[in-house]
């Protein structure tokens, strides 16, 4: 038996079962499903695959290769900030990778994991489309351009 | 039916349209090398990833290397299977899969028995360039009570994968993440203990490498062995015999009974017994409650459920505590052979022999990996001690037996122990699907009836189609039966026993493709049915040789009635000799 405890609310599950109910909990949508659920819940918590399983009859160990297959999806709470740097081209040639080693040393993290305290969560992503302002970096829907490294600790000042 | 010409290696060959190159040079007597492929032809099944791309050849007109297993013949086609492209390609393919493979062969539990190591001879592969620059994935080394995993072994063949969702319909183990880090694993990456595994051990018997492994207990009864306060008893189960020659080179469908009690007696048991005995009793409690059920039902008594199902297969039973919990009430309570073995050994027997049950250690020999997990069940303990303390698969009892440097062929053949040694045919074919269902059928018919059977043979119980229905008639009464072998089919049943739907009486399920004597502890067969076919023949056999066929003619089950159980689901015997069935069953909760 699952040592995971299937624990959700009442208006979660409700949620989940609608989604899966409008892709008429079709095996074969699972990854439609899933990319609506992480649209409404954020990220995709064991909890959240479980119920899902429970819906379609996909084995949640099916459901958690998808997941962990994907790189879009994430069993990670973004945070309430939520950090992306731009490594496209050119951001990359202008520097990106230094801006986020800055933001991996400020928050000590690592790409795709969210602080302790759920304020901030770091990805990467591939171009934004606004080379002209490389490198770019976005944290929830304000973008920031030309960052460079000594920039990162003002930025993050901003959220404190 | 369409045909297509094709030319591999020179030979022309025509083959229907569709098939694999790899199956048309088995055609012309090529055996390409496969290491990821896996044929269940039985079963009708094939594990194709094209993933491991040992079996690649050249096809004229190619630019890459195509893999046999999963391309398709096309008319025309011009194939070469060992030029020097393919060896060396080959060759480079298995260095890589060897490069993040442990170099654990002295000390590993499957040497000896591998077909990566098979596979790294053919090739002639002396070397492994840059491993000692190569980063080996490292992953979390996983045991439960019966099914040890270790995933640095593995080289992501995903055939346990196949087992576990195509053919059991289990779901526990899947391909999670990428590259690297990929693995095959439950659901969060738990440890299998907290899946939603049955222990039926498929795949660990299809596993190539020694990622998938049994929990060795040999060393605890060597332990129990050598500790002179303890008095071990031994029992075997039927389809032991019909299988246990092969790990020393003996023809597949070779019953080696008597050599087997007689190396079990050198190797130190202080009585070697025979689980056949305990099918026999399970015989006396399932068959009544079956007629109970029957007859109650009939006379129109709503509580009286049917089907009846067994309940003799652990994994089967773990199948549906998990996946049918609604359905608990509806398998036979009578507990498997194993454990109705392991309760009157330590209660009638020890009280024979005037020791206590704590100074007797009860062993089984099983073709399955599933009865480890049993007989820790809870349930089945006094007091902590268990009825069974272990169980050990086939393999572990050949292999304890070569290095006791017993040699099995030149043992005389010897006779079980009485009073637990004695058993029936009827006893004897609960180690194949349809089996159970036969001796039942056997004994019901006549307890029912008060006729005495003419035909002992119910040949239109026997065969190997995943589900089969018969209808037997009792003397009027018309029983439907049916007989599932595999979860995968298992599960097809049940769906109409829930939905209602079921037109059966009586359902015998094994969870392992042929019942038993394809059990996951048994000597590997790889999908081969023809060694599934001769065990079962061995087995039907031995039924016919011996001289009482009929569990309730067992001279020694009557005595056991009359002295200790007064009869059959009388209240000491559903003490002794029944069970109960869990809820295990993810359940969601919800949060306040």
């Amino acid at each position: 038996m699952s040592s995971i405890k299937i624990e959700l609310r009442q208006e979660d599950i409700t949620k989940i079962r609608e989604i899966c109910d409008s892709f008429n909990k079709d095996p074969q949508e699972l990854i439609n499903i899933l990319h609506s659920c992480q649209e409404h819940f954020g990220y995709l918590p064991a909890e959240v695959q479980e119920v899902i399983s429970a819906e379609t009859g996909v084995p949640v160990a099916k459901i958690y290769g998808v997941v962990t297959f994907y790189s879009f999806f994430t069993m990670t709470p973004k945070g309430k900030h939520p950090i992306s740097i731009c490594m496209g081209t050119a951001c990359y040639v202008r520097g990106a990778e230094k801006v986020l080693d800055e933001f991996k040393k400020e928050l000590g993290l690592q790409v795709g994991q969210t602080t302790k305290d759920g304020k901030f969560s770091l990805s990467s992503l591939r171009c934004v489309g606004a080379c002209g302002l490389a490198p770019v970096v976005l944290i929830g829907d304000k973008t920031y351009g030309r960052v460079a490294p000594d920039d990162v600790k003002n930025i993050l000042k901003e959220y404190e | 039916m369409e045909t297509i010409k094709l030319t591999i290696d020179n030979k022309e060959v025509e083959v229907e349209k569709g098939t694999t190159i790899l199956n048309a040079a088995k055609k012309l007597g090529i055996d390409i090398p496969t290491l990821c492929y896996l044929h269940l032809d039985d079963l009708n099944i094939e594990n194709k990833p094209g993933g491991c791309r040992i079996c690649v050849a050249e096809i004229q007109g190619r630019r890459n290397l195509a893999p046999t297993c999963s391309t398709k013949c096309e008319d025309g086609m011009v194939v070469k299977t060992h030029t020097t492209r393919v060896l060396n390609a080959r060759r480079t393919v298995m260095e890589f899969i060897l490069s993040d493979h442990p170099k654990e062969c002295l000390v590993c539990a499957k040497s000896g028995n591998c077909e990566l190591q098979d596979m790294a001879h053919r090739l002639g592969i002396r070397e492994i360039p840059g491993a000692e620059y190569a980063a080996v994935s490292t992953y979390k080394f996983d045991t439960s009570p019966s099914i040890k995993r270790n995933l640095d072994k593995c080289i992501m063949c995903r055939r346990c994968e196949m087992m576990c969702n195509e053919v059991q319909t289990v779901g526990a183990l899947s391909a999670v993440n990428r590259g690297f880090m990929a693995a095959v694993a439950p659901a969060f990456e738990q440890n299998l203990e907290h899946s939603t595994c049955t222990y039926c051990g498929q795949c660990v018997a299809v596993c190539p490498t020694g990622a998938l492994t049994e929990v060795d207990n040999t060393p605890d009864v060597l332990r129990a062995l050598a500790d002179p306060s303890k008095t071990v008893v031994v029992q075997t189960a039927p389809a032991v015999r019909a299988a246990l020659g092969e790990a020393f080179g003996l023809e597949p469908g070779t019953l080696v009974t008597g050599k087997m009690v007689a190396a079990l007696k050198a190797l130190g048991f202080d009585y070697v017994f025979d689980t056949d005995f305990a099918a026999d009793l399970t015989i006396m409690e399932e068959g009544t409650e079956l007629l109970d059920r029957i007859t109650r039902h009939l006379k129109g008594d709503k509580t009286a459920r049917l089907p009846i199902l067994t309940s003799c297969c652990p994994g089967w039973v773990n199948f549906f505590e998990e996946y049918f919990p609604d359905l608990k009430d509806v398998p036979s309570t009578a507990k498997s052979p194993q454990q109705m073995f392991g309760a009157i050994a330590k209660t009638y027997f020890a009280d024979k022999i005037k020791i206590d049950r704590k100074d007797m250690v009860v062993v089984s020999i099983m073709p399955c990996l599933a009865k480890k997990y049993e007989c820790q069940r809870e349930e089945f303990s006094v007091d902590g001690n268990r009825d069974v303390d272990f169980s050990l698969s086939t393999r572990e009892l050949a292999a304890f037996i070569k290095q006791a440097n017993i040699d099995l062929h030149s043992l005389e053949d010897m006779d079980f122990d009485a009073p637990l040694g004695e058993s029936t045919g009827a006893g004897v074919i609960f180690g194949t699907t349809g089996g159970v269902i036969e001796a039942a059928c056997r004994t019901a018919y006549e307890i029912y009836t008060g006729k005495k059977l003419d035909r002992l043979d119910f040949t239109e119980l026997r065969g190997f189609e995943g589900v089969r229905a018969a209808t037997i008639d009792f003397d009027g009464l018309k029983l439907n039966i049916g007989i599932a072998h595999g979860l995968g089919n298992a599960r097809k049943l049940l769906n109409d026993v829930r939905s209602g739907n079921s037109q059966f009486h009586a359902i015998e399920v094994m969870a392992c493709p042929g019942g038993c004597i394809g059990g996951g502890g048994q000597p590997l067969h790889l999908g081969n049915s023809e060694i599934l076919k001769a065990r079962a023949a061995a087995i039907y056999n031995e039924d016919r040789k011996k001289p009482l066929r009929k569990s309730h003619e067992n001279p020694f089950i009557i005595k056991l009635y009359e002295e200790f159980l007064e009869k059959p689901n009388s209240e000491k015997a559903h003490h002794l000799l029944h069970t109960r069935y869990f809820d295990k069953k993810k359940k969601i909760i919800v949060k306040q």
